[in-house]
């Protein structure tokens, strides 16, 4: 690890000020930023600390959700309110990581965590995200939890969270707070696919803080399935996040995004589109879920994912409708 | 009431859980300055130079250890335990990961970053990084089993044979490379006072650091001590004396004072061994009755360039003696790579084999439409078919016979994908486990004082596995006094000489000497109560010694008044015991039997193991707790080898892409059913005075194979290799 200073802000508009210097980094749970420093892939010369503005509140009005974050994982999880509106978002949080980091690890930190690609993480590998430019081993290399959607011919690391995924179906809003002042992006927005600059991931800009989470509406009628080979602590080989609005027999609206197979959290439209305004029966189910692998461009090792996509979204979506 | 099998606490388990109990990275010295290796960045060709300027400004530095400086070492030939490099004693590179300088500074963290800063420049060459593609290459290794045999050896006319039977599988089976990981990295504690040398380190043999470090540094071995109290693990990863102990002690040297050198986890991936990827190649032959009429099993497994060592997976030692089958042949052969040398892993050989073999025999089981079980006893072996000798002991038929009551065998439908729960396939499957019985000779001290306290001392480890707990309870046995007044040492040099804890050997070869230690010093108590303890001129058979006393006809007489009447602090003998000829006699073995029952979603394809029941014939055991809990550990580790255990090397660079615990999977809580664990009685005093076989390997041996056929049975598809994922099974 390479020797920082840490800085403890009084108050938002400070932590920002210190953060928007060169070579600075939020801490905040620390549980993949001290990964990352030990092993030299980030080299931050400061540290900001926000555990002193305590932006740890989870607020549940009436059919709004909003995490302050600071707000834990296991917090969030647990919360009353989100177990019974938004249960596809405690799901996901249940399947990330183990109880102890789940303890440690923030709402703000497990967005902004960094692809589990072991080329990234080390730095006797070339990496385009790592170090722009450099090349990509692993586009030929050990691929088998790579991504295969969203990927360039410059990057194909996985996005490796559960939570986003749950947000991106739950329509989350994502609190963006900056020396300019405050914006909104849609959680779909927030992520970046890699393009030919994988080393930009987000479309936070330097000093930019998250400052909260906004979940507009209830959706009860969610679920978040993860297959994995381990039973427990491992990240997802595919995940798949439903919430489905039925009334009367029809879906009225469906929102199914996936994880492990996207280079972002990734959002499956054209499922959407095949569930909206049909009655959930067995072969629409099976139809809309056909649909989940478009556009899957698979390397050497991972093109198992694009089946195992397709049957985790429809056993995600007879779990939701059942 | 006898000690030994008794399922008592741990002796240090409480130091153990407080903390109190010192590993080798916890050891304190003043002045001491830390160590941290730096590592290539590829695997093959040789270092062009270095530029150390960034690194040697940095806070804290005091020298940087390369190839253009460092001490001359050398290569003590003929010691076991010590690998010939990387030493920094040339600049070639044979592997990526492989050390190339040592950064010494004043904090552990200063030398940290001071080693990321150190710049190399290399001269690239290719690197052999893909084994299939050299199998055509693959050569015989030069120095298998240490020597002590053939690598290839035969019965019969296996090839002439083959044809003739009515059922003929040509198989190939692949088993990746898998790390030890144990939870206590490697670490050396090393300390110069004038010539002589002290070393802390974290090793399975401190009599093998000792020898191979005093050769190093040509010194002599007595000027070399080496002290391990406690291990967190090693599964042979810390049998060799690896060559980042030696260079904590070269650092030590060249800057004057302490150096404490630990690994990171990802440096573990390249510096102490792993168990190598294996590819094999089985032929079996049976008539339609079940009766195997010709094997052939051909194993080849990884090596690093030979410059490194040489080290060759046993994988075939199980199948010359397992079944009783007249035409057999088996070979080992080596494909040399850019990576590092490959070691010993839990149950070395027979891990890797047995998976091979029993799976091969559950396919034949399948063809001829005849129960797992039942073809294995069709085969059973009543004596050693391979050597012509008898078996020192064998239940085996009792662990097939337990184990498949307990595990509900018989309610087994033959079937594949014929037991199922809603979405979720069911699949039983079943495997043979066998591990060598050894012995080494050992040496045991066992010290009285004027309380009547008794310590017994060896030079053996405890590697995790009870060593302190079992050898008090032997000691409590033969010297009729309770545990609680007898304490074991173990860990240091400079007690006697004792064999590497490997092989499962530690119990069956210092226990004997316990015991012969603790009878020898009876023996001497008696000298002393008839010469000069008031029992003159009386028989030596009418004093009995227990609970603490000379015991005669006429009166009792505590110990240690005996002790103190001598005028001396103690009494102690020294006793070294050794294997006979037993071993040309008999042919020695422990068994066991594995069962695995696995869950396996339909449409997902996770495969969970849901139930596991292990038999075993391990011959006595010391204590019911350890023993117990070694077994469920060796199953755990079997498990993990079945479907999670797998090293990635990338092939375009042979570096290692998951060094770290997160992306090389290993088993947790939720990955592990409940394990039943049945001992067959069976106390082996044939293979030695203690009658016991060994447990460290054992329990692991048969366990992927139970779950592959499991699996085959769940799903109908057969995977041969391990670990077996999601996509070999998703139809």
């Amino acid at each position: 690890m390479q020797a920082f200073t840490l800085t403890r802000p009084a108050d938002t508009k400070s932590a920002i000020a210190a953060a928007s210097r060169p070579d600075s980094a939020y801490i905040a749970g620390g549980t993949d930023l001290l990964q990352l420093t030990k092993d030299h892939v980030e080299t931050p010369r400061q540290l900001v600390d926000l555990e002193p503005l305590a932006l740890s509140r989870i607020h549940a009005t009436g059919a709004r959700l909003r995490l302050e974050p600071l707000a834990r994982m296991s917090d969030v999880a647990a919360h009353p309110a989100v177990l019974r509106d938004w249960p596809v978002l405690s799901q996901a949080l249940l399947a990330s990581a183990s109880p102890q980091i789940r303890n440690m690890g923030t709402m703000g930190g497990n967005l902004l965590q960094r692809t589990r690609c072991g080329y990234f993480r080390d730095t006797g590998f070339a990496c385009n995200k790592r170090v722009p430019g450099s090349g990509c081993p692993a586009i030929n290399g050990e691929n088998r939890m790579h991504a295969i959607l969203g990927v360039s011919d410059r990057c194909i690391a996985t996005y490796p969270g559960d939570m986003a995924v749950a947000l991106n179906v739950l329509d989350a809003d994502i609190e963006l707070t900056g020396q300019p002042g405050v914006r909104k992006v849609p959680i779909g927005d927030f992520h970046r696919e890699p393009g030919d600059t994988p080393h930009i991931e987000t479309v936070l800009q330097p000093g930019e803080l998250i400052t909260g989470i906004d979940i507009p509406s209830p959706a009860r009628r969610s679920h978040y399935l993860k297959v994995r080979d381990r039973a427990s602590f491992e990240f997802a080989l595919v995940s798949a996040a439903v919430a489905l609005d039925i009334e009367d027999g029809t879906i009225r609206a469906a929102r199914v995004a996936a994880g492990g197979v996207g280079t972002k959290p990734w959002r499956l439209a054209q499922v959407e589109a095949a569930l909206t305004g049909k009655s959930p029966d067995a072969a629409t189910l099976k139809a809309a879920a056909d649909q989940a692998a478009a556009g899957a461009k698979p390397a050497k090792s991972n093109g198992f994912k694009i089946v195992l996509l397709k049957r985790t979204v429809l056993r995600a979506l007879q779990t939701v409708s059942a | 009431m006898p000690m030994i099998g008794k399922p008592i606490d741990r002796t240090d388990g409480r130091l153990k859980v407080t903390g109190a109990a010192r590993y080798a990275a916890e050891f304190r010295l003043p002045g001491v300055v830390h160590g941290v290796l730096v590592q290539s960045t590829i695997a093959a060709g040789s270092i062009a130079g270095f530029d150390l300027s960034e690194a040697e400004a940095m806070p804290g530095v005091l020298t940087i250890i390369t190839p253009d400086n460092a001490g001359k070492l050398q290569h003590p030939e003929h010691v076991q335990q010590t690998v010939p490099g990387p030493l920094l004693q040339n600049k070639d590179i044979l592997f990526n990961g492989q050390h190339i300088a040592v950064v010494i500074a004043g904090t552990l963290e200063q030398a940290e970053a001071a080693a990321a800063a150190v710049r190399v420049r290399y001269f690239n060459a290719e690197a052999a990084t893909s084994m299939d593609a050299l199998l055509s290459q693959a050569y015989p290794p030069k120095h298998f089993r240490n020597g002590a045999r053939p690598p290839d050896s035969s019965r019969g006319d296996p090839d002439g044979t083959f044809n003739s039977g009515a059922v003929k599988l040509d198989l190939t089976y692949i088993t990746p490379i898998e790390h030890h990981n144990a939870m206590e990295p490697h670490a050396t504690l090393a300390a110069w006072n004038g010539d002589k040398l002290t070393v802390w380190t974290a090793t399975q043999g401190i009599s093998g650091a000792q020898a191979t470090l005093a050769g190093q540094f040509g010194i002599d071995k007595s000027d070399v001590r080496i002290i391990c109290p406690y291990l967190g693990g090693g599964f042979g990863s810390k049998g060799n004396t690896w060559p980042p102990a030696t260079l904590a002690a070269l650092a030590a040297r060249t800057v004057k004072r302490p150096v404490k050198l630990v690994l990171s986890r990802a440096q573990m991936y390249t510096s102490n061994g792993y168990r190598p990827r294996t590819v094999q190649k089985i032929k079996l032959s049976s008539d339609i009755d079940g009766r195997l009429i010709s094997v052939r099993h051909d194993g080849f497994s990884s090596m690093s360039q030979p410059a490194l060592g040489e080290f060759s997976e046993p994988v075939a030692l199980a199948t010359e003696m397992l079944y009783a089958c007249p035409d057999l042949a088996v070979t080992h052969r080596l494909v040399a790579l850019n990576a590092p040398l490959p070691t010993y892993m839990r149950a070395p050989g027979e891990a890797s084999g047995v998976f091979a073999l029993e799976s091969a025999m559950d396919e034949m089981a399948a063809a001829l439409k005849m129960d797992p079980i039942k073809f294995r006893l069709q085969n059973y072996a009543e004596t050693d078919p391979h050597e012509n000798k008898p078996f020192a002991s064998k239940a085996l038929r009792a662990c097939y016979e337990q184990g498949a009551q307990a595990f509900g065998w018989d309610k087994r439908s033959a079937e594949p994908r014929s037991m199922r729960d809603g979405n979720t396939l069911i699949g039983w499957g079943f495997a043979t486990s066998t591990y060598p019985t050894n012995r080494q000779p050992a040496a045991v001290r066992v010290r009285m004082d004027r309380a009547g306290n008794v310590t017994v001392q060896s030079g053996t480890q405890d590697i995790g596995t009870g060593t302190y707990t079992v050898m008090t309870q032997v000691a409590s046995d033969a010297l009729g006094i309770p545990v609680q007044r007898i304490r074991f040492e173990l860990g240091d040099s400079s007690l006697p000489p004792a064999p590497v804890s490997g092989g499962s050997q530690t119990v069956a070869s210092v226990g004997p000497s316990v015991q012969a230690a603790c009878a020898a010093l009876i023996e001497k108590i008696k000298d002393m109560a008839l010469s000069g303890g008031g029992w003159r001129g009386q028989s030596r058979e009418a004093l009995q010694i227990r609970d603490g006393l000379v015991v005669g006809a006429d009166r009792r007489v505590p110990i240690g008044a005996l002790v103190e009447k001598s005028g001396h602090p103690f009494i102690e003998v020294e006793v070294q015991t050794k294997p006979g000829e037993e071993k040309q006699r008999f042919s020695m073995h422990a068994f066991g039997a594995q069962f695995a029952e696995v869950r396996i979603d339909q449409d997902l394809g996770e495969i969970r193991v849901s139930r596991f029941v292990g038999a075993f014939d391990a011959g006595r055991v010391l204590n019911a707790k350890t023993a117990s809990s070694q077994l469920i550990g060796g199953i755990t580790y079997g498990i993990g080898m079945a479907l999670l255990e797998e090293t990635l090397v990338d092939g375009e660079t042979g570096r290692v892409v998951n060094a770290n615990v997160a992306e090389y999977l290993m088993p947790v809580n939720a990955d592990i059913p409940d394990i039943q664990t049945i001992i067959v009685p069976n106390d082996d005093t044939t293979s030695n005075p203690l009658g016991a076989k060994g447990i460290g390997e054992l329990p692991m041996v048969g366990v992927a194979a139970a779950i592959a056929n499991a699996v085959y049975h769940a799903t109908g598809v057969r995977v041969r290799k391990v670990p077996i994922r999601i996509e070999d099974i998703l139809v």
